[in-house]
């Protein structure tokens, strides 16, 4: 009983998602029709109309955005939240106030002078000012989650490198690392959520040139009016690397998402 | 310690540190140096320092009012209503049955999708008045179909909020409860506690944390919400569905007018301030420093 409760009501939490899903297989007639078509011969027209209507080039932007700022996440946090776990000076507390309180600022707050240096620099448009900025929204949550991971090390591990005299890099590299393999997975899979789905920045600071996919996909929407099909087929593409990822990495979610508060 | 070790230390923590305050606290600086500006892109003279008449402005303005009740609204509707959900959903997740890891991936998955996937789906395909699904639904028992985004753009903003946001609840909540040991349930049983007694007793204040947590970070993701009022609704109808981060959008973008966004800006970070001082409190007690 209580088993068919529980398929009952994820089926209709998910229900949009199917509909999302079958909406991209259907001819356009279909898909804006009243009342819903639920039974038709699937098409995959509209995914041969995403795909070549240039949705590659967002993809790749998105790509590059997500991978370099993820790449540059691990980079820093790394080393910065070693620093503050397993080795803290005073004031560590201070630090990771700090941090995190950069996470809470408002996007709104910033977005104005970020437009006017971008302008000024010359950047806007450019792939590589939401790298810095994606790292940037990015770094804090990683720093938060690989300190607890780090946290867990057990201090004789450390004692017992030092002992054999391995210095800073060759403890973080040989030692270390391949002990939080999995926590660093987490935190990259969070890293790449975020910066693929982001759309504020990407808004307002990239044009043709350098846009990404959640651009793309309001683009779908407002330029040649409204294709219900086609939009839902580049909803599923634009969602799917996510969505993938996020099912095969479950486990790891609740570490990611909880910034490794709770295990 | 000597301070050559502590130097050795705090080393590797630097480029982290400099880069976060590069990046995140100079554009705020500007942010604080426009808002004393009266700075209209539209007009040719450029700005003129004008002291503190942008924050006069503001706190007479009504619609920054309307938006900034908007923001409350949205984010206290959404963690409170995504929590409850979440709550049923990992308390029916937290047994075994057939298809458990299925049901699981199933219920993550509104998470996953990209936002702006998710709004033009609800928006489009769900609530649309002429051919959306949620009109056919209540039109099978007789309700007459309703304009959602026009008519109800709070609400509709709302339900695809909470639809995003409940997975994130659940799968914290599930970690919780798969945390508590079976032993004291099973005592719980044994003293002939009921499953609403054992549930209110000993479940609800062990995860306590866990619920925190869950308001606490969902709250600090959702009062940003740009992308479900941008696509939804675009404020409207007029901005009665604006949130604080989109009535800014669009007094800087829109509007031209920096000297006044960024003097809202201001405003919500000193008002986001307060309340993460209290957040961050309880976000501490249950993070447990160790220094």
């Amino acid at each position: 009983m209580l088993t068919t409760v529980t398929w009952v009501l994820a089926l209709i939490f998910f229900s949009p998602v199917l509909w999302m899903v079958l909406t991209s297989f259907k001819q356009e007639s279909a898909a804006a029709s009243s009342p819903p078509v639920f039974f038709f011969a699937p098409t995959l027209d509209q995914y041969r109309a995403v795909l070549s209507g240039g949705a590659g080039s967002y993809f790749a932007n998105s790509a590059i955005a997500t991978g370099v700022s993820t790449i540059l996440v691990i980079a820093l946090a790394v080393p910065a939240s070693y620093a503050v776990s397993i080795r803290p000076v005073k004031k560590t507390s201070d630090v990771l106030f700090f941090f995190i309180s950069t996470r809470m600022l408002p996007v709104v707050a910033v977005i104005m002078p970020i437009y006017v240096i971008a302008g000024q620099l010359k950047v806007l448009d450019n792939v590589w000012t939401l790298v810095v900025l994606y790292t940037s929204m990015n770094l804090p949550i990683a720093v938060w989650m690989m300190r607890s991971f780090f946290l867990e090390v057990p201090g004789e591990v450390l004692e017992a490198a030092q002992m054999d005299g391995a210095g800073l890099m060759k403890t973080l590299w040989r030692v270390l690392m391949p002990m939080v393999a999995p926590g660093l997975a987490a935190t990259a899979l969070i890293c790449v959520i975020f910066a693929w789905n982001e759309f504020f920045f990407a808004l307002i600071l990239t044009a043709g040139k350098s846009a990404t996919v959640p651009v793309f996909l309001v683009s779908q929407m407002t330029s040649e009016g409204l294709f219900l099909a086609q939009l839902s087929a580049a909803s599923v593409l634009a969602s799917l690397p996510v969505v993938l990822a996020g099912w095969v990495a479950q486990k790891q979610l609740v570490r990611g998402l909880s910034m490794g508060a709770v295990k | 310690m000597s301070s050559a070790e502590g130097w050795r230390r705090r080393l590797p923590l630097l480029p982290a540190l400099i880069f976060t305050l590069i990046v995140t606290q100079i554009p705020f600086l500007f942010t604080l140096w426009y808002s004393l500006q009266n700075w209209n892109l539209l007009r040719p003279q450029g700005n003129k320092f004008v002291g503190l008449s942008n924050y006069v402005d503001i706190f007479s303005d009504s619609t920054f009012r309307g938006a900034a009740l908007n923001s409350v609204i949205f984010t206290v509707g959404c963690v409170l209503f995504a929590m409850l959900l979440g709550i049923v959903f990992a308390l029916l997740l937290d047994r075994s049955f057939p298809g458990r890891g299925i049901v699981r991936t199933l219920l993550i998955t509104p998470f996953l999708i990209m936002p702006v996937a998710s709004s033009l789906l609800w928006s489009i395909s769900i609530l649309n008045p002429s051919y959306g699904l949620l009109n056919w639904l209540i039109g099978l028992v007789g309700i007459p179909p309703v304009d959602w985004t026009s008519q109800h753009p709070i609400v509709s903003i709302l339900m695809a909020l909470v639809w995003q946001w409940t997975p994130f609840m659940m799968l914290l909540v599930l970690s919780g409860l798969q945390a508590q040991s079976k032993d004291v349930l099973e005592a719980a049983q044994v003293d002939g506690a009921g499953w609403w007694r054992t549930f209110v007793s000993v479940t609800l204040p062990q995860l306590r944390r866990y619920i925190e947590l869950g308001v606490l970070l969902g709250a600090i993701y959702v009062v940003n919400t740009f992308d479900q009022i941008y696509l939804m609704t675009a404020g409207g109808p007029g901005t009665a569905s604006a949130n604080l981060p989109f009535y800014i959008y669009q007094r800087a973008f829109l509007g031209f007018d920096v000297g006044q966004a960024a003097a809202m800006g201001v405003v919500v970070v000193i008002a986001t301030m307060v309340v993460a001082t209290l957040a961050l409190r309880l976000i501490f007690r249950s993070f447990d420093v160790k220094d």
